[in-house]
Formats: C-alpha cells, structure tokens, sequence
C-alpha cells in the first residue's frame, strides 16, 4: 500500500470512530433508559399522583404541570417572538440598534438556563409577585424561547424568495399587505419547526422551574395559573436528590425520564415531519 | 394620432454616487408596445422600474426629473406608491408567482385594494385569465397551486395577475429570457392583442423580439436614450451610428 492510501485509510477510519462513539454513547444512554425506565412504566404511571412519599403511584400531575407550563410558554413567546423577527428583517431602523438588539439575542441563547431560573424568580416570583406558580415558570420558559423563535422566524422570513417580495409590491400591496400575505405564509412551516423545536427543548429544562413554578409533590391538580405545579423534569431531579428510599424511587425516576424523553421525542418527529411535508409540496 | 401615456422630463438617476440615467425624456405611447433595447448595463431595466417606482426599493437611490401619467406626477410625495404600481403593472424576467392557488394568484392585485367584492374580483380573475390566453389551459384546477405550471404558464399567469388590476401601462422587463420558444412565442403574440387594451414597455435583449413586436424603439446606451423612433424607422435608417452599431451587432 502506498502512503496515499494509507493516509486514506487512517483519515477515513478516524471519521468512522469518531460516529461510532458518538452513537455508541447515544445508543447506550438510550438503551439503559429504557432498561431502567421500561419496568415502572404502566397506565397507572401515567394517569395517577403519586403515594406514599412519592415511592409508589403515578406521575400525572407532573405531566399536567410540564403540559401547562410548556403551552403557556409558547403561547407568550410565539407571537412576541414573530412580531420581533418580522421588526428585525423589515422594519429595523437604524443598522446598529438592530445590530445591539441580535447581539442581545445570541447572547440570551446562549446564557446558561439557571441564569433564567434566577432571573424569573427575581422579577416575576418577588419583583411582579405572581409568587411560585404556573404563570411565572411560564413567563420564564418564554424568555427562554425567544432567542430560538426570533432565530428561526428571522431566518424563515429572509429564506422567503426576494421575487415574491417584489411581485407583492409591484401589485400595489402595502409593505404590511406583503409580510402578511406573502412573506409570513410562506415562512410558516419553517416558523413552525423552529418553533416545535422549541417546546422540545423547553418542556424539558429544570433550573428555569426550579425557583419559578416547580413544586415537589402535588396530589392536586392546577386550579388556575397562579398554582405551582410539579413538572417531569424537576420531578426527576427531586426523586433523584431528596428522596428517602432510593430503591423505590429511582425506578420511578427513570420512568419519568423516559416519560419525558418520549414526550420530546415525539414532538420532535412531529417538527421532522412537518419539515419534511412541506419541502416534498414546494419547489422554488 | 397617437397619444401619450407617460411622458418623462430630464429624468435622472443615482445609485449612490453612480449616475445611471442621465436626463431621460421619453414618451410611452397610448396602446402601443414600446420596445427599450441595449447593451447588458445600459440602465434600460432601470428606467423600466422608474414607472412603478420599484427603483425605491433599492437603497440610496436618488431620482431627479419627472415623470407623469396622465395628471398623476409618479414621484409627488403626495402620490400614493400603491395606486402607482396598481396603475402600472409589471411583469418580471423570472416568472414569480407566489405559492398560491392560481385564482389567489390572480386575485391577489384586487384583494390587496380592498375595494372589490368577492363578487367583482370572480369575474376579473376569469377576464385576466381569459386576456392572458391562459383560461382555458387552467379553469378546471383554478384552486391547484400556481408553482405546478410550466414556465411559460406561469409567466402568463403573471400577465394575468399584473392586469387583474386593470392597468393602464405594463411593464416587461425580459418577460421571456427565462422561456423556451414556443412560449416565448406565445408571449410575443400575447403582447399584440393586449396593446388594443393597454400601454405596453418591454425590455429586451432580443432585438429580433423587439422588431417583431414593438411599435415604437427606444436604444439606450449608458445610461443615455441615444434614439427613440418608430420602430420600422429605428431599425432600417437609424439616426445614430451607436444605434446602427448595436442593431449590425457591432457591440453589446
């Protein structure tokens, strides 16, 4: 063999290893999930509260909790979101504000999600006084969201052909007419995966609940916004760090793990195959 | 006799600090297909975007001059950019229709105005279709989407949807550079019937298409209008050498 091929031969192979530990570790984690988690899992898991000092019964109310808090979230952030995005690629006046603002943006991306916990519960569990509850975990996922809403909408809205932007105009539609007529309609399925990808991601953050709304046990169900909540991921963390009986609980954590890993799993699918129904109908 | 629809005075224009029309004073005749040709540069699709004002979307453009439709002074601060574009219709080189149904294509114009009903706008989307020669090639799927016709369709669509509006000149910039010639062909022969009904500015690189179809030639050159005649004229005794130059295929 010559030293080209043998060149060849170890960059190629280097390659290889590096996916087959990257998988590997992927495939471990998944397997023992499911290993650990698999047992506990039953109707009665999902639809119960959980008994006797969280060492029996079920995770239903974590999952109302995780549910409400993720919905709220999005709701809040979704058009705040947009409308932010629509400003930054149409409207932004002058270059540096908009510059400042993006920069802000990445910056609140890539800040670390405890920050967002303390953040939360300094202004809207003290500062507003909405206390610990569903509105102010909420109110914290969403700031959490936007970065990632902002990003994908504003790269949605600037994927959108420059021709239909133009034919918009040429027809005397108003620049309003055109965001919202042409630009925001076509963007739409890559709003909507961005978006998507979001309550992934939210649905199983910890640290900005911990403060905010997360509640260690709840047989009771939200009454209203203004009730703290148990939520999967803190649910986790709580069985994992204060329980008194190991041996029951972590089973049960491992069930919520996969609880939760299902949950976003599925969600994500849904962005995937979103994505995917709409390049396969639009050719441009 | 023929009349004027547009008439432009000493019209100028910059990009920045690079003049690219220098006082341009041309006529675009009542119902008559006015060819621009030139060389690539030549700021003929410049001046074709003047009439419709969609120079304004470039920034740091600076414009001088005037240009009036009828009593309408096009760049009045008063004047208002969407009775403009809603009056002058354009037709790009790309055909662009949006990722719409056909009839929500065509009915696009109309919805945007806001002063047509439902009623009104059924009965002008099947008119411009019918004017486009595109009705009967579509009217069993008016709801399938615009993107799955061909490229010469869809550049008839935007035909279609430009005089949904009913407008009193468009503009054509290359309208067929992107298409094959038999709908190249279609497009040019389009363009005869509609001028009974509408003024008509084409530009072209084609200047077989412009002898073919133009009533009236326009040669730009720099930014300059070096000549602007009959077309039958512009084309046998060109007054300008430049011109003759251009049309022998000297340049360009």
């Amino acid at each position: 063999m010559n030293k080209r091929k043998l060149q060849n031969f170890f960059g190629t192979g280097i390659l290889g290893l590096a996916l087959l530990i990257t998988f590997g570790f992927l495939l471990i984690f998944l397997i023992r999930m499911f290993w650990m988690g698999y047992g506990v899992l039953s109707w009665e898991f999902i639809s119960s509260a959980p008994r006797k000092g969280m060492t029996e019964g079920g995770i239903f109310p974590a999952i109302v909790g995780t549910f409400w808090l993720t919905t709220l979230a999005i709701v809040i952030a979704l058009p705040l979101g947009v409308f932010t995005a629509i400003y930054l690629t149409s409207y932004g006046k002058p270059m540096w504000i908009v510059k400042i603002v993006k920069i802000a943006i990445n910056t609140l991306a890539g800040t670390p999600s405890i920050i967002y916990g303390l953040f939360g519960m300094a202004v809207f569990v003290s500062l507003f006084g909405f206390d610990i509850s569903i509105l102010s975990g909420s109110l914290t996922l969403a700031i959490l969201a936007l970065p990632m809403i902002i990003n994908a909408t504003e790269e949605a809205l600037r994927s959108v052909p420059r021709d239909f932007h133009d034919a918009s105009l040429a027809l005397g539609a108003t620049k309003r007419q055109t965001i919202m007529r042409v630009m925001l309609p076509t963007a739409l399925p890559n709003i909507l995966t961005g978006t998507i990808i979001s309550i992934g991601r939210i649905a199983g953050e910890t640290a900005p609940i911990m403060f905010t709304a997360a509640t260690f046990y709840s047989r009771l169900l939200p009454k209203s916004w203004n009730d703290e909540v148990m939520a999967l991921p803190y649910h986790i963390y709580a069985l994992m760090t204060e329980g008194t009986h190991s041996e029951s609980q972590v089973p049960i954590a491992y069930g919520t793990a996969l609880v939760l890993l299902l949950m976003v799993l599925s969600i994500s699918a849904v962005a995937i195959y979103t994505r995917y129904a709409i390049r396969r109908k639009r050719k441009w | 006799m023929v009349n004027t629809r547009i008439q432009t005075q000493d019209l100028n224009l910059w990009f920045g600090n690079q003049q690219v029309l220098h006082n341009v004073n041309i006529p675009i005749y009542d119902r008559m297909v006015t060819a621009i040709i030139g060389p690539s540069g030549c700021g003929k699709s410049t001046l074709l975007r003047c009439f419709n004002r969609m120079n304004d979307l470039i920034p740091e453009t600076r414009i001088e001059g005037k240009i009036s439709l009828g009593d309408m002074d096009l760049y009045s601060p008063k004047t208002d950019v969407t009775q403009v574009r809603a009056k002058v219709g354009m037709v790009f080189q790309k055909p662009n229709p949006f990722p719409k149904s056909i009839y929500n294509n065509v009915a696009f114009g109309m919805v945007v105005q806001g002063k047509y009903s439902k009623c009104e706008i059924h009965i002008r989307v099947e008119e411009s279709l019918r004017a486009a020669w595109l009705w009967e090639e579509v009217k069993d799927r008016l709801h399938s989407p615009a993107m799955a016709l061909s490229g010469g369709q869809q550049q008839r669509l935007c035909i279609a949807r430009a005089l949904a509006n009913n407008p009193e000149v468009l503009l054509l910039d290359e309208p067929t550079s992107a298409l094959d010639p038999q709908s190249t062909a279609k497009i040019e022969e389009l363009c005869l019937e509609l001028k009974k009904s509408v003024s008509i500015l084409i530009v072209t690189h084609n200047i077989a298409q412009a002898g073919r179809i133009s009533d009236y030639t326009a040669f730009m050159y720099l930014g300059q209008l070096v000549e602007f005649d009959i077309t039958e004229k512009v084309f046998t005794v060109p007054a300008d050498k430049r011109t003759e130059a251009y049309l022998t295929g000297v340049f360009g």
